[in-house]
């Protein structure tokens, strides 16, 4: 229900991405790793056209899109069946955490502002933070804002949320809560691709963990197999770096 | 050396007062005006449009480039000559086309800064959720930049209530073309442009107690 194929991005002469193909069930929870400058950022944005891939098709759901050919009701057509929860959250600064989340409905959807806000406040309930409706970004923490920035995810009631490194500009006493609400939308079968540092949550929580070196998939198993059993040199290599650094998460 | 007159002084200020309505409203609509071609001209910058912005450019570094009252004399004297329609222009209208098209080319650059200050990720996220660039810019990125700015413009608007005086030089009688038939018809000039003056200094005097108001409002805004 989606599948990239061949999805070729560049910047100048450097190839950021090289063909890259992958497909999702619904309802599959994928997690993205592999070193930094890899291109990992780069595919979440070209499957949503913040970046525009140079080539490559991508289907998601009932629409198809030849990334080269793509015209702006293609693009907004993949962006209406997506999601982005971003690093820094990027919230609209000006709206409080309910018209944050309430936003695209009016917008895209065309709600009334009073539909909208009843259906903004039933998320910021299932995120937990109901009583922070009223609240302007700058007065929440960054675990909260984060979680503001999911609900505003969850609101596009999209075929697929891309999250990148959703917890990496988190101070360490948020990240638990965000990782939280991320287990219970997996519970609830949101297709996902999550990009993400975060070796035990891929372990708990991934259908599929995929890893990427140099712009290409080098290999994809289920975390069972490809942390215990990796076949490739370079995630070999790439684990016993971050499982070192990252001591907890190797047990 | 004689002194003041100050029952003439004090007898001309409703007089004066009573032309306050054309200058303030000349402001006003001047200020409307600039306010959308600024907001206009400032997005053609922003969003690099195709030829619309280099014309945005040379119009920003003609308007900004010159004096006012030399514009303003270009349009109210200069212009009907060419173009016919104009002939019938009056000096009201042509002095809030001046003061429309002299500000905006400032505020423009104000309102461009205010924009380009606002973090690109909010309009990367607008864009994630499906908004078009238009709707990004009219629901996220306008209402932020236009707070950004708003201290700046009501520095202009300030100055444009004081470049209205200008507007006795087209034979408009506003607040300084009235001052200035009163003068003349007294010979008390120290008297009557130090009334005049006073009124101005008082307005923009009590135009900065609401800046520095709204200012403060504005900074405690997006806290709660
Ligand atoms: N807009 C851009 N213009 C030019 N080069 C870019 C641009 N965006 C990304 N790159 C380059 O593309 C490469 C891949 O970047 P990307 O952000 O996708 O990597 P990543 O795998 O997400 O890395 P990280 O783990 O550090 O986030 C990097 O070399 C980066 O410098
Ligand atoms: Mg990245």
């Amino acid at each position: 229900m989606i599948a990239l194929k061949g999805i070729t991005k560049r910047f100048g002469e450097h190839t950021v991405l090289d063909g890259i193909d992958l497909s999702l069930e619904r309802g599959e929870i994928i997690v993205v790793i592999g070193p930094s400058g890899t291109g990992k950022s780069t595919l979440l944005r070209c499957i949503n056209f913040l970046e525009r891939p140079d080539a490559g098709q991508l289907k998601v759901g009932d629409l198809s899109v030849d990334a080269a050919r793509a015209k702006n009701e293609d693009i907004l057509g993949l962006r209406r069946r997506t999601a982005f929860v971003f690093q820094n959250y990027a919230l609209f600064a000006h709206k409080t955490a309910l018209e944050n989340i309430a936003e695209r409905m009016i917008v895209v959807e065309g709600l009334s502002k009073n539909d909208a806000h009843a259906r903004a406040r039933e998320i910021l309930e299932r995120i937990g933070l109901a009583d922070k409706a009223d609240a302007y970004p700058a007065a929440l923490s960054g675990g909260q804002q984060q979680r503001i920035g999911i609900g505003r995810a969850m609101a596009a009631k999209a075929e697929v949320i891309l999250f990148d490194e959703p917890t990496s500009a988190l101070d360490p006493e948020w990240v638990e809560e965000v990782l939280a609400l991320m287990k219970q939308l997996a519970a609830e079968q949101q297709t996902m691709i999550v990009v993400t540092h975060e070796m035990q949550f891929a372990r708990e929580v991934a259908d599929r963990v995929v890893f990427m070196d140099g712009g290409r998939i080098v290999e994809q198993a289920p975390p069972s197999e490809l942390f215990t059993n990796p076949k490739d040199e370079r995630t070999r290599s790439f684990l016993r770096k971050v499982l070192a650094g990252n001591a907890p998460a190797a047990t | 050396m004689q002194a003041l007159n100050l029952d003439y002084m004090l007898g001309l200020v409703p007089i004066l007062l009573g032309y306050l309505p054309l200058t303030l409203g000349m402001a006003a609509a001047g200020m409307v005006c600039a306010l959308i071609l600024s907001c206009a001209l400032a997005v053609i910058r922003v969003s690099r449009l195709p030829v619309l912005n280099q014309a945005a450019q040379v119009f920003i570094s003609f308007f900004r480039g010159t004096p006012l009252l030399v514009q303003l004399f270009l349009f109210y004297y200069g212009l009907p000559q060419f173009l016919s329609f104009l002939v019938s222009i009056n000096g009201v209208t042509a002095t809030i086309m001046g003061l429309t098209l002299h500000f905006s080319a400032y505020m423009a650059e104000s309102i461009r800064a205010a924009i380009t200050g606002i973090d690109r990720s909010q309009t990367e996220a607008a864009q994630s959720i499906g908004m078009t660039n238009a709707q990004t810019m009219r629901r996220i990125i306008l209402p932020q930049a236009t707070r950004v700015a708003t201290p700046t413009l009501m520095n202009y608007f300030i100055d444009m209530i004081k470049s209205t005086s200008l507007a006795f030089t087209l034979g408009v009688t506003e607040l300084m073309g009235a001052t200035q038939k009163e003068a003349a018809s007294s010979f008390l000039y120290f008297e009557a442009f130090l009334v005049v003056a006073v009124i101005y200094w008082i307005i923009v005097e009590a135009l900065s107690w609401c800046q520095k108001r709204l200012e403060k409002r504005l900074n405690r805004a997006y806290q709660r």
